[in-house]
């Protein structure tokens, strides 16, 4: 049975966590509004990169001399994974459900047989996947110094990855991030890179292929594809990472709520105990003094 | 209204702009291009340069520009950009150090068109050095 002063003691070092969890929320609320305004104002650039893309890629289409960031090598055998988590922990689930959804997409492709290389963007990714895959891993980018991760680092990620394509270093590239579904659901996502997916959003058609327009292309348009491939994959990345930091904070933010609600339950069942002890130790002193002044 | 085309300039960060403009002169990769309502469908890519909007009330209004491409539609203009600054937003700091790498691509170019360019770049960004000297001098007295 702990004594008065221990429940006094652990309720005290109950509540300043309760504190720290209960600041750490709010941080993390006037941090997901800022990643959640950053990620919404590079949509417009992403969409439209998508749309002209969409459009363009068409040229391509049942040809054999697609650039091969848009066909591929023709090959299947070496898998890069970009893996984009988190710096911090105290995120709930965030960074290990990133982490799981890679391990489970390397374990299937090297029980296929493939060769599997490994890129970690954020540090809590690396420790995570350091242990299973210790010789896959072939770079680490950490952001810890980085306060808001701009475009110059998505394009510094995006020229790396796309040094390693040009030497022959790997064929299929996919990228893992958490899209930011809402401050509640941040779900694991993988996306395949290189070679390129267009997806045709619905309209895009409508509004490029419009019946009678003919567009004109300076230089042409093989120049243009080329020069827009490699820019789509930083702008891929690039959503990525304020996905993956607006999901971050989503996720701290709601991991902190609940950690900050059960350090209040806990505070409640302490001190109910703390009171029924001080109870019983006033009554055990009553009983004392009473059955002492009987006794005379 | 005055029949104008919808000007929208896109960087990776935010929507940097979005208005009507009576005229918008772009730097392409084989050169500086106007673009005006009705324009034909045109699509190409940019060099680094400056982008200047013409409007029916407002003055000129300038634009740095690095990388990126010009969609030109029946819709109007959107301008995907690497970067793009307004030259209103530069600061004196910002300024001197695009003039220093803008003179070290000039250092670099090795063909005559680069070379051309390259200097095109640099004088524009000394003259709006130069103005930018003007305003604020302006502003101190």
């Amino acid at each position: 049975m702990p004594s008065l002063k221990d429940l006094k003691n652990r309720i005290d070092s109950v509540k300043s966590t309760q504190k720290i969890t209960k600041a750490m929320q709010m941080v993390a609320a006037a941090k997901l509004r800022r990643a959640q305004d950053a990620a919404e104002a590079a949509r417009p650039y992403a969409e439209r990169m998508g749309r002209v893309l969409a459009s363009l890629g068409a040229v391509y289409e049942g040809q054999t001399n697609a650039p091969p960031l848009l066909a591929g090598t023709g090959r299947d055998q070496t898998h890069l994974l970009i893996v984009a988590t988190g710096e911090r922990g105290l995120a709930g689930g965030f960074n290990s459900s990133i982490a799981r959804l890679a391990r489970d997409h390397a374990n299937r492709l090297l029980s296929e047989g493939k060769t599997v290389k490994i890129l970690t963007v954020g540090r809590k990714g690396h420790d995570i996947l350091r242990r299973q895959f210790p010789d896959h891993i072939i770079d680490t980018v950490s952001f810890r110094e980085v306060k808001q991760v701009g475009f110059a680092q998505a394009n510094q990620i995006a020229q790396n990855v796309l040094a390693l394509f040009a030497a022959g270093e790997f064929d299929v590239a996919t990228l893992f991030y958490a899209k930011f579904g809402s401050v509640v659901s941040q779900v694991p996502t993988a996306t395949q890179i290189i070679p390129a997916r267009l997806e045709t959003p619905a309209g895009a058609e409508g509004q490029l292929a419009a019946p009678g327009v003919i567009y004109e292309y300076e230089p042409n348009e093989e120049a243009i594809v080329e020069d827009l491939l490699p820019r789509n994959i930083s702008v891929q990345i690039f959503r990525a990472l304020l996905e993956n930091g607006a999901s971050f904070y989503g996720a701290q933010m709601s991991a902190m709520d609940n950690a900050t609600r059960n350090a209040g339950e806990m505070i409640n069942a302490l001190q109910l105990s703390y009171n029924r002890q001080r109870q019983a130790q006033i009554t055990k002193e009553l009983i004392e003094i009473i059955s002492g002044a009987e006794a005379l | 209204m005055a029949e104008g085309l919808k000007l929208e300039i896109v960087s990776p960060e935010r929507l940097v702009l979005s208005q009507q403009a009576t005229a918008v002169t772009v730097p392409g990769t084989e050169g500086y291009f106007t673009v005006m309502a009705g324009h034909a469908p045109f699509m190409t890519t940019l060099r680094t340069g400056f982008i200047t909007v013409t409007g029916d009330a407002v003055a000129p209004a300038v634009f740095f520009v690095r990388g990126g491409f010009a969609d030109v539609s029946p819709e109007g203009l959107t301008i995907l950009a690497e970067e793009s600054v307004p030259f209103a937003e530069m600061g004196q700091d910002d300024l001197q150090a695009r003039i220093r790498t803008a003179e070290q691509t000039l250092a670099a170019a090795n063909t005559p068109e680069e070379r051309t360019f390259a200097q095109e770049v640099v004088s524009g960004l000394l003259n709006l050095a130069q103005e930018a000297s003007y305003l604020n001098g302006a502003h101190a007295n």
